[in-house]
């Protein structure tokens, strides 16, 4: 961890605040136009190559938890997402006794330490879901706007996947992918049946190379530990770190954004923040200010940016500011698939993440919801850790002896550990992710009983209900997902959730895919920020994170924040030279 | 020296983790074990906050020396030596429970009642203690419990902590060395893959999909920068 901070502050072109996809795309485009960049970061700077900051490749036994979640790693003690939903000093609150779930990670790359390098570009459709189905509202700019900036992010970054050529999940720049496990095909058979795409899943492991600079995959299924090699996508390894060393870029680490500054006439001279290693105030002065941190988190940022020219806060007086925030919908299932009972023994870990995966394939016009959902498949044998050999108390049963006689559930002894190595690597299972339709009545805000974080900080407070159209994509996944494992012969393990637990529907948050705060859109009523992510309200200030989207699509966003910086940060580089701004 | 600054002092490594585990103060010499687990915690990019806490749940102990003759006897009878693998208590599972007892100590409570039901349960067969009993007897009071489909109704609730005792001992069990050697897994270290091997493929009667065959990633290409045309399709 290096910690950085300046008493007398300097000057910078633009100020950056945050690290993760949306920032780091920032700090490269713009620090390679020449410009002077300031990085803020609420957390601390890791490099994996380094042998104190990797954990992969660790076994669990360097673990005393076994590499057991805890609450700042809840993916497990050698994710290197440092955060999670519930953060000692940084609390959040709720209205009227709803859910959502506010995932963080304080640290460099941010988010993008955490993800599951699902890249997958938004369609045609995706941008323009209010003329296809009336609801919600389009996006005022199409695919063709930012087909460029996917083609870019591609080649500098690097995605596996195969040309398939279907409308609505536009190819690429694709590395080659990798052969499917052996689960994957067995679902394969299943989808097959169930006359379902499985298609090569899109990932962002560099199967090959795509420049000098970074190596390539060796297949140890551990992109969220972060890679020695550089071989995945996050943000620090990708784009900051190369950033600082070939432009002017300084990072400021441990540092909490309390606001944006502004002057008499409304323009952003700078931010404000506090440093958590002496929780001392320090104000950074620019020409351009640029929020990356995160959906709501640059939300929070701009409503608490009040000032004479702000009374409520930059974007305040849009009615969009903290609306229409939305996160995927999510539902999971699993099975116990006998063929793979005493299976033969390889080293399956494979890439991260999925080797195949199923895009949307439904016309919603019969379809009694209005948006599609992908599905991402997991199983195969993987690595024991923490929890390993669990389950055996409703899971033992479905092994069977010589003589066909079944084992008994639960146990012990030498016969139970034959059992437990029987069945490792049999289970498998699906988890759909979907796009959910965004409303105004969906919100965070500054909670208005003032409650602060240990920063002194207003926190957010929200509001969120799903509504019947999330709820009945819930129910097909679940339909679906029973139906392809029915079919590649897996036993399903676990019931069917009904309208009692809202049919398995994750509560939002937990998808970690929120969107839309800050919305882009052509009037500065209704959306907070012009198709170029440039506040309506004040010129200088510009947002890269997903605070944007105007819609989700049921696929992850990473690719297209990215995309949407770089185009933003082109946009402020021509700004600049104009002296627009 | 207080408490934190104690522990802080073992990060920079000139204080062994015998200070720890005595303390400064005479009433923290008599801790009753020493660490077996990892003495300072998970590596790799820690916040200070994360190892401090580690070194204190490491420096803590949750079981009484006759919870953890119950737990070691039980381990043992779970996933016990045989002649490929050795037994729980050599795989010091006992200690890894503890450890995950202060870690999380949602299970604190159902853990500690379950290990106090066996000396009721052991007084009520045998006016005994439990780990005063025979190994016949010990085995008439597991068998009441490990079955979960055959439990009779009174056992309801014994049986599910048996569950809770079964998870984490073969968790402890099969997170470790040993463990991954029996289970026989092969991964966590650097490889190409190359698909699944062609006798198991064949075996299931599988194959990859023939449309991708040309596009999935050949071995050898994995040194070579990759090139492609305007249409995205590889070309070098």
């Amino acid at each position: 961890m290096s910690f950085q901070i300046k008493e007398t502050p300097d000057s910078y072109d633009v100020i950056i605040v945050g690290s993760g996809a949306g920032g780091g795309m920032a700090s490269k485009i713009l620090s390679e136009a020449g410009l002077s960049v300031a990085v803020v970061e609420a957390g601390g700077d890791f490099d994996p190559a380094k042998d104190e900051d990797r954990t992969q490749l660790r076994p669990p036994w360097e673990s005393p938890r076994r590499g057991a979640g805890t609450r700042i790693r809840p993916f497990g003690d050698f994710d290197q997402a440092i955060g999670g939903w519930d953060i000692e000093g940084e609390p959040y609150t709720h209205k009227d006794g709803t859910k959502f779930d506010w995932f963080r990670s304080r640290m460099v790359g941010g988010r993008t330490n955490h993800w599951g390098r699902i890249s997958l570009r938004f369609g045609p459709n995706d941008f323009k879901r209010a003329s296809i189905d009336g609801l919600g509202t389009d996006w005022p700019i199409g695919y063709d706007d930012l087909k460029p900036y996917y083609d870019k992010v591609d080649k500098l970054i690097g995605v596996f996947g195969s040309k398939e050529g279907i409308y609505n999940e536009p190819d690429g720049f694709f590395l080659p992918p990798p052969k499917p496990r052996l689960h994957e095909l067995f679902l394969k058979k299943g989808a097959d049946k169930a006359g379902m795409p499985m298609i090569p899943g899109r990932l962002s492991m560099l199967t090959r190379p795509i420049n000098n600079e970074r190596g390539t995959c060796f297949f140890c299924a551990q992109c969220n530990r972060a890679c020695q090699a550089y071989a995945d996508f996050s943000a620090g390894t990708c784009l900051v770190h190369p950033a600082m060393k070939k432009g002017k870029v300084d990072l400021y680490t441990y540092s909490m954004v309390r606001k944006v500054i502004t002057d008499e006439q409304g323009l952003a001279t700078g931010v404000s923040f506090v440093s958590k290693m002496d929780m001392k105030e320090y104000k950074l002065r620019s020409r351009v200010v640029v929020l990356g941190a995160s959906a709501c988190e640059s939300a929070r940022i701009m409503m608490n940016s009040k000032s004479k020219t702000h009374p409520n806060g930059i974007g305040g007086d849009s009615g969009a500011l903290g609306r229409y925030l939305h996160d995927s919908t999510g539902a999971d299932r699993m099975g116990i698939l006998p063929d793979l009972f005493d299976r033969e023994r390889y080293n399956e870990d494979g890439v991260g993440g999925m080797h195949m995966y199923t895009p949307w394939w439904l016309d919603n016009k019969k379809l009694d919801f209005a948006r599609g959902y992908h599905i991402e498949y997991w199983g195969g044998m993987g690595q024991p850790s923490y929890g390993a050999g669990g389950g055996m108390d409703t899971m033992r049963k479905y092994l069977k002896d010589e003589f066909g006689n079944p084992s008994p559930n639960g146990g012990y002894g030498e016969g139970l550990k034959k059992d437990i190595k029987r069945v490792y690597g049999a289970t498998l299972g699906m988890s759909g992710r979907g796009e959910s339709v965004p409303r105004y009545e969906n919100y965070c805000e500054i909670d208005p009983n003032g409650t602060v974080d240990k920063y002194g900080i207003p926190v957010l407070r929200f509001k969120y209900n799903w509504t019947d159209q999330e709820l009945k994509q819930a129910q097909h996944m679940h339909d679906t997902f029973e139906e392809i494992l029915t079919n590649a012969g897996a036993i399903l393990l676990g019931s069917k959730p009904g309208p009692e637990s809202d049919y398995g529907l994750h509560a939002p948050g937990r998808i970690i895919h929120e969107v839309g705060t800050t919305r882009m859109g052509s009037s500065p009523k209704g959306s907070v920020l012009n198709s170029n992510c440039q506040a309506h309200d004040c010129k200088n200030l510009f947002v890269v994170d997903a605070g944007s989207f105007v819609s989700q699509a049921d696929k992850n966003p990473t690719w297209t924040i990215l995309a949407l910086s770089w185009r933003t940060s082109d946009y402020i580089v021509e700004q600049l030279k104009q002296k627009n701004i | 020296m207080n408490r934190r600054e104690n522990l802080k002092l073992l990060f920079t490594g000139s204080i062994g983790a015998g200070l720890l585990m005595t303390g400064c103060e005479p009433e923290q010499t008599t801790l009753a074990h020493e660490p077996v687990l990892a003495s300072g915690g998970t590596p790799g990019n820690r916040t200070e906050e994360e190892k401090i806490r580690d070194a204190e749940l490491l420096a803590e102990k949750f079981f009484t020396e006759a919870e953890r003759k119950k737990l070691d006897t039980l381990g043992d009878i779970i996933c016990p030596a045989d002649s490929e693998s050795p037994a729980a208590s050599e795989l010091k599972v006992t200690d890894f429970i503890d450890f995950m007892m202060v870690d999380q100590p949602g299970n604190q409570t159902r853990m500690r009642g379950g290990l106090m039901w066996l000396d009721f349960e052991a007084d009520e067969k045998f006016g005994k203690l439990f780990n005063d009993l025979s190994q016949d007897q010990v085995m008439q009071i597991v068998d009441l419990v490990a079955w979960p489909d055959k439990a009779t109704p009174e056992y309801e609730g014994a049986v599910k902590w048996f569950n809770l005792v079964r998870n984490m001992v073969c968790s402890g069990y099969f997170s470790t060395q040993a463990g991954w050697k029996y289970i026989d897994y092969r991964g966590n270290t650097p490889n190409v893959w190359d698909g699944v091997p062609q006798e198991v493929l064949d075996k299931h009667g599988l194959s990859n999909p023939e449309k991708y065959k040309e596009l999935y990633l050949k071995p050898e290409d994995r040194a070579n920068v990759v090139q492609w045309d305007d249409e995205g399709n590889i070309i070098g």
